[in-house]
């Protein structure tokens, strides 16, 4: 008998971490295609920034080449965007026309930038920062003096300031919100990190709101609400990403942000499963690779024939944002009756926050620092009382469990 | 004097420890940055080589923080000849218009001799005063008083050797393991060696009485009682050397009777006592049995309301066994000071006149004519006690305090303080800047040498003279006091009389006096020493007294043959009184306060204080209680006291302490006013006295305890200046390795700008708060170490305090996340805690690591970490240590 066909559309980290966990998981048990829009295999999206700001090549970026791919069976495509799908037919089209038939399908179709529609946003010194070709376009304009602009203090904003600033651009940060990583970080925790940003050279405006891309026929500046105008060469926008659910619900797919998926990662067509930034389970979209392997991990169980559920992942940030680790898991504020554990060193930018709720661990937030937090994760996932782990929580793992 | 660095030698000099009165020869071998390191003198006799902890220490006792450098008159910087004129102008007016009882010198046990000759001669020949005493009157005066009735002079009659062949050593109210720890070592030594047997007489179970044979708890007081029941046994076991008692004592009848009344039997020994018989039974027959035996006394004997009694009492059965001035026998008196025995030399007691002469018309006149004294003081002065109840009357005007600090240690201090302030004319002569009597309204401050700078001799407890010789040069304009003395004479009009260049030739004169007109008559007699030429005196080796011109210098006792300094020549037996407590406890003040020593602080710390070692092991002035005490007052070990006397009150740290009789509170007496807020704690002594000796009696003053509590508690280091804080902040202040310490308590808010005034603004800050648990930490960084950091949390934070204390000024090591200093611990757990040996500056977890790693015994804990091999006062607690560990082993 013919094994089953599995196509997965798109052929980034989550893509490659299912390809993975198959192999563990059920090797040879399906004929798998996997369909990727970008030039190439997938790659670490996590070190765009690094790649960016020269502190990683594209060896550092790649995983697995086109080899291992054919010799587990996988047959790649590559610069291959998929158009469409048609569930009754169980067919995947390609935009080129190809066509793909599948038994299961998988939409790892991830996210894309969002593009805010500014006056001027057309020109061509107006960027994102979402893949490897957003960070070549990035590194041929940002030449040493030019100004940019990135606008948004999140994550994806900071890690591309932090590139430009090291390419030799001088850089300011417009975020609309008084704070960075408002999501992740509270005020003192975001004050660290600006202050440790602003030392490796990046400016910001915060509470500032973007009106108009000043500019005839290149980029001049961008306009604040405020009037002022910040002269720019480029700006890159970072506002967020939206899910690429476009493919799913055009096959009429439930979804929401994202397609919607149960706990075997499952769509609303029971062939047809999503995993990574473009589904939505139980009301999350995640955009961290994170929870992206978490979901692999269960899709290809469930592709496996085991029972398997993915129950979510706790929210978490755990990363180098611009060289400085971040990390933020669990509640951001503490609420009334909880207790604030607070370590902070802003001349070495570290922060640390812990909330404690009835002697468990209900949020944390590091900053400069992290190494423990997995750790934190842990304490705060497992919701085990921390009895004599209080009094040196802060300190983090050697210390509390040396006590 | 004035030796520039250049003069200074390459070679360690010998000199003597300026601490307590066993007297140990040190090496001082100057760094030629203003320190020295320290070793002990192995050719001296007091100590062949070894030091205690604090002796060790002494190199950390010489920075010039804190020292007064010039002369002021009011709280301006004066010249030196200002500052004498204005003194001697002052005690001229006083005596013009006031007469002779109006003037006062107070000195001190620390004074070299010649300081001490020259301000008793000034005074008691020249100012017609006898208002001359000295912190001594505290210390062994009763000891002195004890003498003197006995043996009718100020005779210790043996020496340290005897120590080492004596088969019995009962110490009574001493911890020398704490206060003489050089000394308890060589007994140590000799016990170990040939099994002499040591019996302690203490009421507190003390780091003495933890390696005795046998130790007797007595009831406070109850001394005198004991040894009145050991005669009382002596005489009815036929234990008498009735031919000694014949033929060189007299009033043996007498005293044995009132033993008798006293404590006729071994029961009623114990029930005066609060001792068990059979322990009373087994002192005794041991005592009895034990032709070696020699009674060690010291503070618990002598600070009480009937010290000269207890002596007497003591005495009495060496007498009465014919057991003294023999080798390995005899009573023994510790003097608590270096040179105690050298002011009692010269005479620098209000009771005395000079070179052990009292006020007999004879001696009065054959002094004079030595001295060619215009205006001879005619009768005894004041004592300490008396001579501040004079001032605060108004009798006394004019005062002379040198080189100590009556504001603390005399009793009823706060009342000590109120009389100094006043004073018309109070003269002041300090190592330091800033002390309790300094900060009563000194209205002169006379910069004197210190200890390294000082040029002289001082006497130990065994008749011995060891020179005191400078390694480094006095600081600023620091002069040594027997010149000060001399200049004010000088402008007084004594020029002649007190023309002294060299501190040589005041000794000269001091042992001329000793045997003027002696011929064997007094007991004090160093005449083959008033000869000593300059290079003579220089190089003086230690020699024990009598030194009399013409005889050979050998060891010497006295008394094994008689031939005491009574007028018939016997000793005098001595009628104990009755047992009669010097105030009673009542309701109001159930419990009866003792005051003492502890083993790494000297005095008011003026010295010791500046160690960051010495401030290591007990770093707050705390009171000892039972727990059953404890309990029943409210109280918690660790938590805070309040002690009540009618006279003042202290808050202190409270120990919880099973060695503590029950109803019997213990405080140490170190910390004052510059070093704590509610620690003076010889505010709360009465000023009872015993009636020979006028020494206070500063064990038994009645006093209440309560509970008191502060909402948080913490500590501060830093390398910069601490900022004053709230009035009613409980604190203790200590020094530390690279700066200084503060322990505190409070109720109000504690911030990081107050009490460290001085930061700067690049400093960076680094906190901690969890407030949920009411705790803040601040770490303050400078330069990349640690300039300061503040503590403060709802309990006390001992372990965090001894992992910090060490940290000032520390760099960070690559790679280290200094924000976790603020743990207040080692990532690893790694050993630490209070230092147990202060002299190799060994933690407790060290220890008790070499414990749990296999170290069965003290030796195997000092072999595998150095502590307890030096001075040996740890290690009581580090066998205590070894006890608990297999307590627990077994358990």
């Amino acid at each position: 008998m013919d094994r089953e066909r599995l196509v997965v559309v798109g052929a980034g980290m989550a893509s490659l971490r299912l390809l993975e966990e198959l192999k563990a998981a059920c090797p040879g048990r399906y004929a798998v295609t996997v369909i990727g829009a970008e030039p190439e295999p997938a790659y670490n999206r996590v070190l765009l920034s690094s790649l960016l700001a020269g502190e990683a090549n594209d060896e550092d970026l790649a995983f697995r080449d086109r080899a291992w791919y054919a010799a587990n069976g996988y047959r790649l495509l590559t610069g291959a965007p998929a158009q469409a799908i048609d569930p009754s037919t169980r067919r995947v089209t390609l935009k080129d026309g190809r066509a793909f038939a599948y038994d299961r399908l998988v939409l790892a179709t991830g996210s894309e930038a969002i593009r805010l529609p500014l006056p001027g946003a057309h020109l061509s010194q107006v960027l994102v920062f979402r893949d490897r070709c957003d960070a070549m376009r990035l590194k041929t304009l940002g030449v040493p003096g030019a100004r940019a602009v990135v606008i948004g203090g999140g994550l994806l904003g900071l890690e591309a300031a932090y590139g430009l600033v090291k390419l030799g651009c001088a850089v300011t940060v417009v975020h609309l919100m008084g704070r960075l990583m408002e999501r992740q970080l509270d005020a003192r925790g975001a004050a660290t990190l600006r202050r440790t940003l602003e030392a490796k050279g990046v400016a910001f405006a915060l509470g500032a709101q973007s009106k108009a891309i000043v500019g005839e026929t290149k980029v001049e500046g961008l306009e604040l609400g405020s009037g002022e105008v910040l002269p720019a060469d480029l700006i890159v926008m970072a506002c967020g990403v939206r899910p690429n659910a476009a493919l799913g619900r055009g096959a009429g797919l439930a979804a929401n942000r994202g397609l919607l998926v149960d706990d075997a990662m499952r769509t609303s067509d029971p062939r047809i499963f999503a995993l990574g930034e473009c589904a939505e389970h139980r009301g999350v979209v995640y955009g961290l690779v994170a929870p992206a392997y978490e979901q692999a991990k269960t899709l290809a169980r469930a592709l496996a024939g085991d029972d398997a559920a993915y129950a979510g992942t706790l929210l978490s940030t755990n990363l180098k944002v611009s060289g400085v680790a971040v990390f933020s898991a669990g509640a951001i504020e503490a609420e009334a009756g909880d207790e604030t554990i607070v370590l902070s060193d802003p001349g070495h930018g570290c922060y640390r926050k812990l909330i404690v709720r009835d002697d468990r661990l209900k949020g944390a937030i590091l900053v400069g620092e992290a190494s423990d937090a997995l750790w934190y994760l842990d304490l705060i996932a497992s919701g085990a009382p921390l009895g004599p782990l209080r009094d040196d929580l802060a300190f983090g793992r050697g210390f509390a469990l040396a006590a | 004097m004035n030796m520039r660095p250049a003069d200074l030698p390459k070679a360690p000099t010998r000199t003597t420890c300026p601490y307590c009165g066993v007297g140990c020869g040190v090496l001082a071998q100057p760094d030629h940055l203003g320190g020295a390191t320290i070793a002990g003198d192995t050719e001296h006799p007091s100590n062949f080589g070894r030091l205690c902890s604090k002796g060790s220490a002494l190199g950390e006792t010489l920075s010039l923080n804190g020292r007064l450098l010039h002369p002021e008159i009011g709280a301006k910087r004066a010249s030196w000849d200002e500052a004498l004129d204005a003194t001697a102008e002052g005690f001229r007016r006083t005596l013009e218009t006031h007469g002779p009882e109006a003037i006062a010198i107070y000195l001190s046990g620390q004074l070299l001799t010649e300081d001490y000759y020259a301000a008793n001669k000034l005074f008691k020949g020249f100012l017609g005063s006898a208002n001359v005493d000295t912190n001594s009157r505290l210390c062994m005066s009763s000891s002195v008083a004890g003498h003197k009735r006995a043996f009718g002079a100020d005779t210790v009659p043996g020496t340290y050797r005897d120590l080492e062949i004596a088969d019995l050593l009962v110490f009574v109210g001493s911890n020398a393991a704490w206060c003489h720890p050089v000394l308890y070592q060589r007994m140590l030594a000799a016990k170990a060696a040939r099994g002499a047997k040591i019996v302690v007489i203490d009421p507190r179970g003390t780091a003495t009485a933890e390696e005795a044979d046998l130790h007797l708890p007595l009831a406070g007081g109850s001394d005198a009682a004991l040894f009145c029941g050991l005669l009382v046994h002596l005489a009815d076991k036929g234990r008498l050397d009735q031919a000694y008692v014949a033929g060189h004592t007299q009033g043996f009848d007498a005293a044995l009777a009132r033993a008798r009344e006293i404590a006729p039997t071994v029961s009623a020994t114990s029930a005066a006592c609060g001792l068990p018989p059979a322990d009373v039974a087994a002192f005794f027959e041991l005592f009895a049995a034990t032709e070696r035996v020699v009674t060690l006394y010291s503070q618990g004997v002598n600070q009480a309301a009937q010290g000269t009694d207890k002596v007497g009492a003591i005495i009495n059965c060496h007498l009465a066994t014919g057991r003294i001035g023999r080798e390995g026998m005899g009573p023994f008196s510790l003097t608590g000071q270096p040179n105690a025995m050298g002011g009692r030399e010269v005479g620098g007691l209000a009771n005395q006149l000079a070179a052990h002469m009292g006020f007999e018309p004879a001696s009065i006149d054959r002094v004079r004519r030595f001295w060619d004294a215009p205006r001879m003081a005619q009768a005894d002065g004041l004592k300490a006690v008396d001579m501040f109840d004079a001032i605060g009357r108004g009798q006394i005007k004019a005062l002379w305090v040198m080189g100590t600090n009556p504001a603390v240690s005399v009793p009823r201090a706060d009342a000590v303080r109120a009389a100094l302030k006043r004073l018309d004319h109070f003269v002041v002569s300090e190592n330091v800047a800033s002390n309790d009597t300094l900060g009563a309204g000194a209205h002169i401050r006379l910069p004197a040498a210190a200890w390294g700078e000082k040029d002289g001799t001082v006497t130990n407890s065994e008749r011995r003279i060891s020179r005191q010789r400078p390694f480094l040069a006095p600081p600023g304009q620091t002069r040594p006091d027997w010149w000060a003395v001399a200049q004010v004479a000088k402008r007084l009009g004594f020029g002649e009389a007190f023309g002294w260049r060299t501190p040589g030739e005041v000794f000269r004169e001091h042992a001329a006096l000793s045997a003027f007109e002696n011929d064997g008559t007094r007991d004090f007699d160093i005449g083959a020493l008033a000869d000593l030429d300059t290079h003579d005196y220089d190089q003086l080796k230690p020699i024990q007294w009598p030194a009399r011109r013409g005889m050979a210098r050998t060891e010497t006792r006295f008394f094994a043959k008689g031939g005491f300094y009574t007028a018939n020549g016997r000793a005098n037996f001595v009628e104990v009184a009755p047992l009669a407590p010097s105030a009673s406890t009542d309701d109001r003040f159930p419990f009866r306060l003792n005051t003492g020593r502890i083993r790494d602080q000297w005095h008011t710390m003026t010295r010791t204080g500046k160690s960051q070692r010495l401030s290591s092991h007990l770093v707050e002035p705390f009171v000892e209680i039972h727990p059953d005490d404890a309990t029943a007052e409210g109280l918690k070990d660790g938590g805070f006291a309040r002690v009540t006397t009618t006279h003042g009150d202290v808050v202190l740290r409270v120990r919880a302490e099973p060695g503590q009789r029950r109803g019997a509170l213990f405080a140490p007496i170190h910390w004052n006013d510059e070093t704590s807020s509610n620690g003076r704690v010889g505010a709360l002594v009465h000023a009872a006295v015993d009636p020979f000796s006028g020494q206070p009696d500063a064990k038994a003053t009645p006093a209440a305890v309560a509970p008191a509590r502060f909402a948080r508690q913490g500590f501060a280091l830093t390398r910069g200046a601490l900022g004053a804080l709230d009035p009613a902040t409980w604190w203790a202040r200590a020094t530390v390795p690279h700066g200084f310490g503060l322990l505190f308590a409070t109720d109000h808010e504690v911030t990081l700008s107050e009490i460290f005034p001085d930061l700067e603004p690049g400093d960076e800050i680094v906190d901690y708060v969890d407030a949920g648990r009411g705790v803040a930490r601040s770490a303050v960084f400078r330069d990349g170490a640690l300039a300061a950091c503040l503590f403060v949390a709802p309990d006390r934070q001992e372990s965090a305090w001894t992992f910090l204390r060490a940290k000032l000024g520390e760099g960070l090591t690559e790679g280290q996340v200094r924000s976790l200093l603020l743990a207040g611990r080692a990532s690893d757990g790694a050993a630490c805690g209070p230092l147990v040996c202060a002299c190799h500056g060994v933690p407790k977890g060290v220890i008790e690591t070499a414990i749990r790693g296999g170290a069965a015994d003290a030796a195997a804990v000092g072999a595998t970490t150095k502590a307890g091999t030096n001075c040996g006062s740890c290690l009581p607690e580090i066998r205590r240590m070894l006890v608990a560990a297999r307590a627990l082993a077994t358990a």
